[in-house]
């Protein structure tokens, strides 16, 4: 970088990939576990694994935090705190969720009747981590995924903006041609 | 906040135990978790305050109620054993143990375990209660504001996990001790590497002691602070290091003496109040320390066994004694406990006919009794004590809603 620049030297880039990239080697995590992911995920923040190489450290409150890892079983009682933690998480927000419980219900699917099968019921997940549970390297893997995603993202047609506009869309409204968003956002 | 909007925001959360009405003065309601980072977990509490001082306090819980109840009468007794692991998941090892002794007496199979077996799985039993013993200690660190022995305490648990992966292929879920065996031998070395890991390990818990217990910092925030006395223990239900740290020498595998623990030599540590009185918060921790050292010591006798006695031979099958078809017969009922890290975990079976399903299965968690006596010991303290009066109950969500 010194030899390509030089002593006060200076960097062209485009805003997208300024913001981006500050937006994806500072992920901050809700530090928030529910079940036996959440000892995983521990594992994953401390000395064997240190997330903090990437930047990934853990916060206490919703309102500090842009990833909110779901990291165990989803119930009916917990189901509504979730999406309320979720709703006080600000723009942009992602979702990652750790393990088959919070994917689909896992082991429980059959006779857990007190199971949310799938945290994608309640709130849009961005990034799914098998495994029950998933060891702490899946866990990094899904941060990876995660920080990929971002990458590709635009400030012209943030997430909340493109989500409106694919429900317009769906519905047969017209989409304004300036928030078209371009192919490369979509994540899925 | 408004009186009107303060009282629509409790009423739109989950039910509350005390009412705003029956408040003194000066007192309000506070709202504890199930997001909190020091409730291990998803632990709603209650708590009634008055200024700092909490006068009152009331844990809800139910958040990760996960059926294990419904699961265990629908499904065969060796079908239940992963939904056994995921009680407790800090102790998957102790959970699975306790749950197919528990099975072996209602099969009558109990006498027809293999020596090497039961060796086996006392060395991985004690080993996963070493490793949960640390994350408890670590974790009540972070509690109480210490972060670096978490991390340390991690470091060296991470070493167990390995061991037990090698063992069993997972890292925390075990699924290793079958009904009437084992799911495979130790593999080859293990003995070896193991025994480098024990004498790695006792220089470890000689730090625990200097980094946290003897902190200055951390006996002025936990000496003297939730003192419980041994007969509200008692008549609580209290077990395990929250019992034995209110000073009754009490341990089930002592007690009860199950498996192959009666020909082990192992002391049982209590609480003595050594830095404030006996049962309060230093003192749990304090046992839950020295027991790392009894189940090193008791790892260091099964290993010697299993590579004298009982030594590995080429013919030996784990899996003999494992019935091929798992039937109870009769009308049969039994309650079977053993110790695990948090104390007696209990599983009671109730069979009518020749099944492998059983009728009812009720669980009897250990942090269930532990933490309802916490009204009892958090009354009149600050609120930054309950904190530490919490953690040091060391409960597992999975294990207390079951």
């Amino acid at each position: 970088m010194e030899a390509k620049t030089g002593e006060g030297g200076v960097v062209i880039t485009k805003l997208d990939d300024l913001l981006n990239w500050a937006r994806l080697t500072s992920l901050f995590p809700m530090g928030f576990g529910l079940a036996c992911c959440a000892i995983e995920m521990m594992g994953a923040y401390a000395s064997g694994y240190d997330m903090d190489r990437f930047g990934i450290i853990p916060r206490a409150s919703p309102r500090q935090s842009d990833v909110m890892i779901v990291a165990g079983t989803v119930t009916f009682k917990m189901a509504d705190r979730i999406r309320r933690l979720y709703e006080q998480m600000p723009e942009p927000r992602y979702v990652i969720s750790m393990g088959s419980c919070s994917n689909c219900g896992g082991p429980y699917w059959e006779h857990g009747y007190h199971v949310v099968k799938g945290v994608d019921r309640i709130i849009p997940v961005d990034v799914y981590v098998p495994g029950c549970p998933p060891r702490p390297e899946a866990l990094i893997g899904g941060f990876l995924q995660l920080q990929e995603i971002i990458r590709k993202e635009t400030i012209r047609a943030p997430r909340a903006v493109q989500e409106i506009m694919a429900k317009r869309a769906q519905q047969g409204q017209p989409v304004a041609d300036a928030d078209k968003a371009p192919a490369a956002i979509h994540h899925s | 906040m408004s009186s009107t909007l303060y009282k629509n925001y409790l009423l739109q959360s989950e039910p509350n135990k005390f009412s705003l009405d029956n408040l003194k003065d000066g007192e309000m309601i506070v709202n504890m978790g199930p997001q909190h980072p020091s409730t291990h977990g998803v632990l709603r509490l209650e708590v009634v305050t008055d200024g700092e001082i909490v006068t009152d306090v009331a844990p809800h819980i139910g958040y990760l109620h996960r059926c294990f109840e419904k699961h265990a009468e629908h499904m065969a007794y060796n079908q239940t054993i992963p939904y056994v692991d995921r009680m407790d998941y800090l102790a998957a090892m102790n959970s699975e143990h306790v749950w197919c002794m528990g099975v072996e007496k209602l099969l009558g199979t109990t006498n027809q375990i293999p020596k090497r077996v039961e060796y086996i799985r006392v060395l991985v039993t004690e080993l996963n209660r070493i490793a949960s013993h640390f994350v408890a200690i670590g974790t009540y660190g972070i509690d109480i504001g210490a972060f670096t022995p978490f991390l340390w305490m991690l470091r060296d648990r991470e070493h167990i996990q390995r061991l037990l992966e090698w063992v069993s292929g997972a890292r925390m879920l075990y699924n290793y001790i079958w009904v009437g065996g084992l799911y495979y031998d130790l593999p080859i070395g293990f003995e070896k590497r193991c025994q480098e890991f024990i004498d790695y390990l006792q220089p470890k818990l000689d730090e625990i002691d200097t980094v946290l217990l003897e902190n200055k910092i951390f006996i002025d925030r936990t000496a003297n602070v939730g003192i419980l006395p041994m007969d509200v223990a008692i008549n609580y239900g209290c077990s395990g290091p929250m019992l034995r740290g209110s000073g009754l020498k009490y341990d089930l595998r002592r007690v009860d003496g199950y498996s192959v623990y009666p020909e082990l030599e192992f002391d049982i540590p209590t609480g003595t109040g050594l830095v404030g009185s006996v049962g309060d918060c230093w003192d749990r921790n304090y046992v839950r320390a020295l027991e790392c050292r009894e189940s090193v010591k008791i790892i260091q006798q099964c290993l010697d066994r299993l590579q004298g006695d009982y030594k590995r031979t080429p013919d030996f099958d784990p899996q003999a004694a494992c019935p091929k078809k798992l039937r109870t017969t009769g009308t049969q009922e039994l309650y079977f406990r053993a110790e695990t890290p948090r104390g007696e975990l209990g599983y009671f079976f109730r069979t009518t006919d020749r099944s492998d399903v059983p009728f009812r299965c009720k669980g009897r968690s250990p942090c269930f009794s532990n933490l309802s006596v916490l009204h009892e010991i958090a009354k009149g303290c600050m609120v930054a004590d309950l904190i530490a009066i919490v953690g040091s109950v060391d409960i597992v969500l999975g294990e207390l809603d079951r």
